[in-house]
């Protein structure tokens, strides 16, 4: 069996190190590029949302390296991505492409469900051992995750392009070796050694909040590497979801720190959508909101295009952009999507940040009305 | 007399019967909005942002062409109308984006029906909307089981072949047409929303074409609910759309039990479960080699193509009859 699963983000880090400590062969598949996208989009349906087309693009390519199983999750709606699974095994049947796919369905409460159908992929491992593959995996996405911010934070502030991601990319390979905790650890001291080494330019850069549906968010090959561009630009990113998060929310049951955060989001949409719509629409408001709070220069809210939960969010927005006085881009993404019209947007929006920052200081302004 | 709106678009074509027969019920006025036309689509362009689908679009340009003639709105937010299934993420939304897109609204009456949750059921709704209108809870539970009746006895009407408009005017007393001409002719299944196939002004008159080319068109509403459900249980993963289950399972049930000679499915451009259900059901006729055509309806159709693919799609059932 050689185990692989569509890519998202730096997902594959821990998916590897899981399967490699239960001695259970991974194919990753390559890095998602235009040739895996137009892969993608060439089989799947034309309407469907861009994350279902780029996981085709990835099954096909992993399948010429050899793979014959697709670890997915699935969802029980009401946004798309819980019949994608359904709808990729007929597209890839179609092509006469042998796999076995391997669901994993979030649990209505029953845990042990997902548990059972991870124990038979890893064929029937000891717990003891599926324990601590869990446990290293955990500790990956933490560490990831944790990367992701440290990233975020330096980029804005390098003296030389290139340098923050020179440090991404190597901490990216470290955390990949880290076959043990114990190596992990050690990993996390070299990561937090390195970007404390960095020469930064002092000042505080613009802060930009980035909100909308997950995938885009996470997978830079789908939003054409947005966080990496603003970085450059001089402007710090910070996001509302996290690898880990889709973890716990897709995989498992909430946490209890998760749920409480959670439920502060939804309070603070609740005037502006009263329910929620499936995906990461209600997020997409409620963080948008957080950020104006927390007085940020803006918000960028991304989303693949057709994505209903993420359309519903759009049509909001502009209220809670008006109310709470913070611009926001929205932003959706395609196989056609050009990398410079994107480019061009973002640089117009962060301009406009700019001068309207400094409007705001020539009058004195004390800050956005909200922030207090 | 307090005046409520329906507007004449997405689960109108579902439920209409049920609301107005409910609100007239409590004593209330209710009146919906005209047909769709050149104006109320132009108004839902104008207002809607640009990726939504199609009927969101239309149902924005419904709201504006009532609002000024009502006191109330009537856009009840319908989650889920059974356990563990939804309607569509943008129809959870729409109060919200309805609300926070076109200005000068009446209050919009918006109860919420969620099956998945404890006290969110019809009855909730009923008690709610009683307390809202000031009326008398018992009138309104006895409103609402009269107008479920009837809404039922609608259904029927639909069952025997009747188009929802069509069915209304008999539910309201006009003489019914006697039976059904059984003519014999080519059979095609419609697949689609209702508020796709039954608005002849975004369907460019799809079933008025079909009629006058002498085909008997089937759609889900025509047949019997277990039909549907029995072909829905054969999916490997339950459909957790409700809509999109009375496609899938008419979808199936038109290939297999082989009682039509053609499938037309009509989805609306940017719809998300149609763009997966569509597929699926698309794959499948592929497969079985049955007679299948996609029709994909925008705000940009042009009657000229949509015509021609028509046209060609039925000679072609007309050589497979001949052979």
């Amino acid at each position: 069996m050689k185990v692989t699963f569509p890519r998202m983000g730096t997902l594959e880090i821990p998916l590897r190190a899981f399967f490699n400590t239960l001695g259970i062969k991974v194919i990753v598949p390559p890095p998602i590029t235009d040739k895996t996208i137009s892969l993608g989009a060439r089989y799947a349906p034309e309407f469907a949302c861009l994350p279902l087309k780029i996981n085709v693009g990835n099954y096909l390519e992993a399948y010429e390296m050899g793979a014959n199983t697709i670890l997915m999750a699935g969802g029980i709606g009401p946004c798309r991505f819980g019949y994608y699974a359904q709808v990729q095994q007929e597209i890839l049947a179609d092509l006469g492409v042998n796999y076995q796919m391997v669901l994993l369905e979030p649990p209505r409460g029953h845990l042990w469900e997902t548990l059972g159908r991870l124990w038979e992929l890893t064929g029937r491992a000891s717990p003891a051992r599926i324990f601590r593959a869990g446990r290293l995996t955990w500790a990956k996405l933490k560490l990831l995750d944790e990367l992701e911010r440290l990233t975020a934070k330096s980029r804005c502030r390098e003296k030389n392009r290139g340098q923050v991601g020179g440090v991404y990319r190597r901490a990216l390979a470290w955390i990949d070796a880290a076959a043990t905790l114990k190596e992990l650890a050690r990993a996390e001291g070299k990561i937090k050694g390195a970007f404390g080494a960095l020469e930064l330019k002092a000042g505080t850069p613009l802060r930009v909040g980035l909100v909308g549906e997950i995938y885009t968010v996470l997978e830079p090959a789908a939003n054409l590497y947005l966080e990496k561009f603003l970085g450059e630009l001089g402007v710090e990113v910070e996001r509302g979801i996290y690898l880990s998060d889709w973890v716990t929310s897709h995989l498992f049951l909430d946490t209890l720190r998760l749920r409480r955060e959670q439920r502060a989001v939804e309070k603070l949409a609740q005037p502006y959508l009263g329910h929620s719509v499936g995906g990461h629409g209600l997020e997409s408001i409620g963080h948008s909101i957080q950020y104006a709070r927390r007085g940020f220069a803006g918000v960028i809210h991304i989303g693949p295009l057709t994505c209903m939960p993420e359309i519903v969010a759009k049509t909001i927005l502009p209220v809670v952009s008006r109310e709470w006085d913070i611009p926001i881009l929205s932003l959706f993404l395609d196989e056609h999507t050009g990398e410079a019209g994107i480019h061009t947007r973002l640089e117009a929006f962060v301009e406009m940040l700019r001068a309207r920052n400094s409007f705001n200081q020539q009058l004195s302004l004390p800050g956005p009305a909200h922030s207090r | 007399m307090q005046i409520i709106g329906i507007p004449r678009a997405l689960l109108f074509y579902h439920y209409y019967p049920l609301w107005r027969d409910f609100f007239t019920g409590l004593g209330l006025k209710v009146v919906e909005s005209n047909p769709t036309n050149r104006a109320i689509l132009l108004g839902g362009l104008q207002t809607a942002v640009d990726e939504t689908c199609l009927p969101v679009k239309i149902f924005y340009g419904h709201v504006q062409e009532l609002k000024d003639r009502v006191d109330y709105l009537f856009i009840p937010r319908l989650v889920s109308v059974e356990k563990q299934a939804y309607i569509c993420p943008k129809l959870l939304g729409l109060p919200d984006m309805v609300r926070h897109s076109l200005p000068d609204l009446p209050p919009l009456i918006s109860p919420t029906i969620n099956f998945n949750r404890r006290g969110q059921g019809l009855y909730n709704a009923v008690f709610e909307l009683a307390a809202l209108l000031k009326v008398n809870p018992l009138k309104a539970l006895y409103a609402f089981g009269r107008a479920r009746g009837r809404w039922r006895y609608w259904q029927g009407l639909q069952q025997r072949g009747l188009s929802p408009l069509r069915a209304l005017e008999v539910l309201d007393g006009k003489p019914g047409v006697a039976a059904i001409k059984k003519a014999s002719g080519l059979r095609v299944g419609v697949l689609g929303h209702p508020y796709n196939i039954y608005d002849p002004y975004i369907n460019m008159g799809l079933l008025e074409r079909l009629r006058d080319m002498n085909i008997i068109v089937q759609t889900p509403e025509m047949l019997p609910p277990g039909i549907i459900a029995s072909h829905v249980s054969q999916l490997p993963k339950k459909l957790f759309w409700t809509l999109g289950q009375y496609v899938m399972g008419a979808g199936g049930h038109f290939m297999q039990d082989g009682n039509v000679d053609g499938i037309i499915h009509l989805i609306s451009f940017g719809c998300g479960p149609d763009s997966l259900v569509g597929e699926l059901v698309e794959r499948r006729a592929r497969r079985e080699g049955f007679p299948f055509l996609l029709l994909t309806l925008d705000e940009h159709s042009g009657e000229t193509g949509f015509l021609t693919r028509l046209e060609a799609f039925v000679d072609t059932l007309k050589w497979r009859q001949k052979e």
